[in-house]
């Protein structure tokens, strides 16, 4: 009775205590039904329930002397032993588990901890139980349980994952096991079955199953339990929060929350332990998610429960950026956007916070990676579809890998346009586990703009594809460089990047008109910056490579055509079209259409460079239908590499072109020269991403190395 | 590998020590009151110059035969002192740094906790762990 008396003494838990209470009676034994009783108090109100009548179910099953061993192995707390009671309890177990794992899954696994906690008291009562039940199994497990305190706490870390681990690390279970031979083997079975659903079910619930490894488990499973706020408390909790701070949003600063939880008269040091599994962000200050979370660790530690060594997935609070899988748990109004952008973290965030936080960091960051090398390629053209994808973004996900995007991207726009389509493929497999799912998604809206033409760069190849839209690239390409070069670029880009996407031929005029429209003037000194921009936005998509390429044909026949006679470029461009188509399939799908646009911009170059400015605006529509189809059809084409190198050896094979197509050497060797500067940007750029994969997968290795570092204390110990 | 780990405050009291139980701890806990003037003397050393540019890490303060003292001290004058092993030749002085990297930070996150007064004993048990897992990993 001490035990529930002590049970009543927790906020929420004495209703349910006494629902728990009345469950117990109806249990077998007075003393098994207070262990569970306890447990039930611990595991939270709520969760008890489920948990108590599972543990009755499992008394009735067990009806073990083993309760007392329960009671040992919840001052174990060792997860395990959680498990293997409900294993114990055999069939009944195995639905009241089931059920529960089903209804704890959201249940933080709250280390079995808490149970351990009543175990200053459970163990007395326990050790009477077991006296009466298994008589010296009983003591054996009481003495276990005691040590295992600490190793619990550690085990439980650790040996969340398996029996073998708090069959390792304490002793008494394994004593406890002899003692319910018969239970063990049914109970080893289900152990398995538990240790994958002992985390999330309350496993502690299983008092009744005896060993104390089944008690630990049942900890482990009932620290799931206990963990979850339930809508009611949670409700509590916020009210509370509104008494000390009206601003759901704002935080509880340090002194004040230190006061509200004072008034719960645990001892400072829990406070204090309270306060730093709680602040999970380490600001000193508490958000309502890490409010709640403290309110809950105080309400369970009153109510018996030990508190965990580190903060169960249930109770952290979800942390904008970083997602972590254990922010699925209780907070999912806290933060919506942990929702989404959980959804890459979630399966990779580890279980350390601290690696959670590196992990959603990385995941975001490669998301954002991905998106930032497709960004740079695009953004040369178009620092507008940045923005564009931004905003998408933050639909989609969080603003600020957008942001970071954003910044990216301009910085490598003007370079590494190329190489940061190139890379962005390569990002993107890196980072596909990531940002597949977003670059996916987020290409549908990006077809229609460069945004998605960078999400898809993450995601995959075919994303590139769908970038391309044209109309994004014009803008873009005003705002990165020059607009006179760009309008050039983007003339000759679009003719090139759809030459290059699609094989076929299409006018490849229309591209640039779009961004010759937008942009400004005469881009002509910046040529090679236009290149570059065509490059860029024609890295983003893999076809763009290939456009890359017949972009520097098309600057410089755009430059001659500026320069001089256009008809002489045209020639080139034709020429180096067709190399670049008979170079690369993929190339020549834009060759042709670059071909298009060059047969465009000649036509538009020839009539006079003014007139450039506007023939580009018609053909821009025209080339952008086609860079359209061109990704389409690129897209099955994931091999952005190849592109690029088919591209590069376009723009290779353009060159020697050129000298032949020009009567006037001047002209051919400014082309070649621009020809030779837009390989050389298209390769920075590739160099670029890859060395951002290389990044990617070192901070991956790294934060893999710093989670390594935190188990292995552990496994030592 | 860190045999000892101990934090000192300002007024020259520990905080925190925590060593490998197998030797005697007694040793220990001398060695880092002795370094204690040692690290008075690199701090007093430094600080003629600008106190802003002082580092935080202060090195190797003293070696003995069986074992090697490293300091550092925050700007609040809380010393860092830990004892290694000489023996563990693999140690690198960059690792050096990393350790008072992470002891720092852990330390710094105990001083968030509105329920530390600063002053008290360091009861946390997450800078337990932290230490935990510094002085078993062999690094």
């Amino acid at each position: 009775m001490e035990l529930c008396g002590a049970k009543r003494l927790g906020y929420f838990g004495r209703s349910q205590f006494y629902i728990a209470l009345k469950l117990v009676a109806v249990a077998q034994s007075g003393f098994p039904l207070r262990v569970e009783s306890i447990n039930t108090v611990k595991d939270l109100p709520l969760p008890r329930f489920v948990a108590s009548k599972n543990e009755q179910e499992s008394r009735h099953a067990a009806s073990y002397s083993s309760d007392s061993e329960n009671q040992g192995s919840y001052s174990g707390v060792i997860p395990p032993p959680p498990g293997r009671g409900q294993v114990k309890k055999g069939s009944i177990s195995h639905d009241t588990v089931q059920p529960r794992t089903s209804a704890d899954p959201q249940e933080p696994a709250s280390p079995v901890v808490s149970p351990q906690q009543s175990p200053p008291t459970s163990p007395h009562t326990w050790r009477k139980h077991n006296r009466h039940p298994s008589g010296g199994n009983s003591e054996r497990p009481l003495a276990g349980p005691g040590p295992f305190w600490s190793p619990f706490g550690e085990a439980q870390s650790g040996s969340s994952a398996g029996d073998a681990v708090w069959s390792g690390h304490s002793p008494p279970p394994p004593q406890e096991n002899w003692v319910s031979f018969a239970d063990t083997p049914p109970t080893s079975t289900l152990l398995t079955m538990h240790p994958a659903s002992v985390q999330d079910q309350t496993t502690v619930r299983t008092v009744a199953s005896a060993t104390t490894a089944n008690e630990i488990r049942r900890q482990s499973s009932s620290y799931d339990d206990p963990w979850k706020i339930t809508d009611e408390q949670r409700q509590y909790y916020v009210n509370q929060f509104k008494t000390i701070q009206p601003d759901l949003n704002g935080f509880i600063p340090g002194s004040a929350a230190k006061e509200f939880f004072t008034k719960s008269k645990l001892p400072i040091l829990e406070l204090s332990h309270i306060w730093e599994l709680s602040d999970f962000d380490k600001d000193g200050a508490l958000t309502l998610d890490e409010f709640c979370a403290a309110f809950h660790l105080v309400v369970a530690r009153k109510n018996g429960y030990d508190l965990p060594e580190k903060l169960p997935e249930s109770l952290m609070p979800k942390l904008i950026d970083l997602e972590d899988s254990a922010d699925v748990g209780d907070q999912p109004g806290e933060v919506g956007y942990s929702g989404s952008p959980a959804e890459a973290p979630p399966s990779k965030s580890p279980s350390m916070p601290s690696l959670n936080q590196t992990w959603p960091e990385l995941n975001q960051s490669s998301e954002d990676t991905a998106i930032v090398h497709p960004v740079p390629i695009r953004m040369t053209p178009s620092k507008i579809h940045m923005q564009e994808m931004e905003l998408k973004r933050t639909g989609s996900d969080h603003t600020n890998p957008t942001s970071p995007l954003l910044v990216k991207p301009s910085d490598l726009s003007e370079e590494n346009k190329i190489n940061s389509s190139v890379k962005f493929a390569s990002a993107n497999t890196v980072a596909d586990g990531y940002s597949s799912s977003d670059s996916f998604t987020s290409d549908p809206e990006q077809i229609g703009s460069n945004i998605t033409r960078q999400r898809s760069h993450s995601g995959t190849s075919p994303d590139n594809t769908a970038p391309p839209p044209p109309p994004p690239r014009p803008q873009p390409s005003h705002s990165r460089s020059s607009s006179l070069d760009m309008n050039r670029t983007f003339t000759v880009t679009t003719g090139q990047q759809q030459a290059g996407v699609v094989a076929h031929p299409p006018a490849v005029p229309p591209r640039p008109q779009p961004s010759q429209a937008p942009g400004p003037a005469v881009h002509r000194p910046v040529d090679a910056d236009g290149l570059v921009t065509h490059t860029s936005t024609s890295p983003q998509q893999i076809p763009e490579q290939p456009n890359f390429a017949d972009f520097s044909q098309f600057e410089v026949f755009a430059a001659s055509n500026v320069n001089e006679e256009q008809d002489d470029e045209a020639e080139k461009h034709p020429e180096v079209l067709s190399v670049e188509k008979a170079s690369d399939p993929a190339g020549s799908l834009r060759v042709a259409k670059t071909d298009s646009k060059i047969e465009e911009k000649t036509a538009a170059s020839a009539p006079a460079n003014v007139s450039k400015g506007t023939t580009p605006l018609a053909p821009p529509p025209k080339p952008v239908r086609r860079r359209l189809k061109s990704e389409d059809e690129l897209r099955p084409e994931v091999d952005e590499h190849t592109q690029k190198t088919g591209v590069l050896a376009a723009v290779l094979a353009s060159q020697p072109s050129i000298p032949r197509s020009v009567g006037k050497d001047k002209k051919a060797i400014q082309a070649s020269i621009r020809r030779n500067k837009e390989t050389n940007t298209v390769l920075a750029r590739l160099n670029s991403e890859l060395q951002q994969q290389l990044k990617d997968v070192l901070e991956e290795r790294i934060s893999l190395e710093v989670q390594l570092e935190q188990l292995r204390p552990f496994s030592h110990l | 590998m860190a045999v000892c780990v101990a934090v000192i405050a300002k007024e020259n009291y520990p905080l925190y020590i925590r060593s490998t139980p197998t030797e005697n701890e007694l040793k220990f806990h001398y060695m880092v009151h002795t370094s204690l003037d040692v690290v008075d003397e690199k701090v007093s050393a430094m600080g003629k110059a600008l106190v802003d540019q002082r580092e935080l890490y202060l090195g190797l303060l003293y070696p003995t035969e069986d074992y090697k003292v490293y300091g550092y001290v925050t700007n609040s004058k809380v010393k860092f002192v830990m004892v290694v092993d000489s023996s563990n030749t693999a140690l690198r002085d960059n690792e050096i740094r990393s350790m008072f990297r992470k002891l720092h930070n852990s330390y710094t996150d105990v001083m968030c906790n509105p329920f530390y007064n600063p002053g008290d004993r360091i009861q946390s048990r997450a800078f337990d762990t932290m230490v935990t897992s510094m002085m078993i990993q062999v690094c």
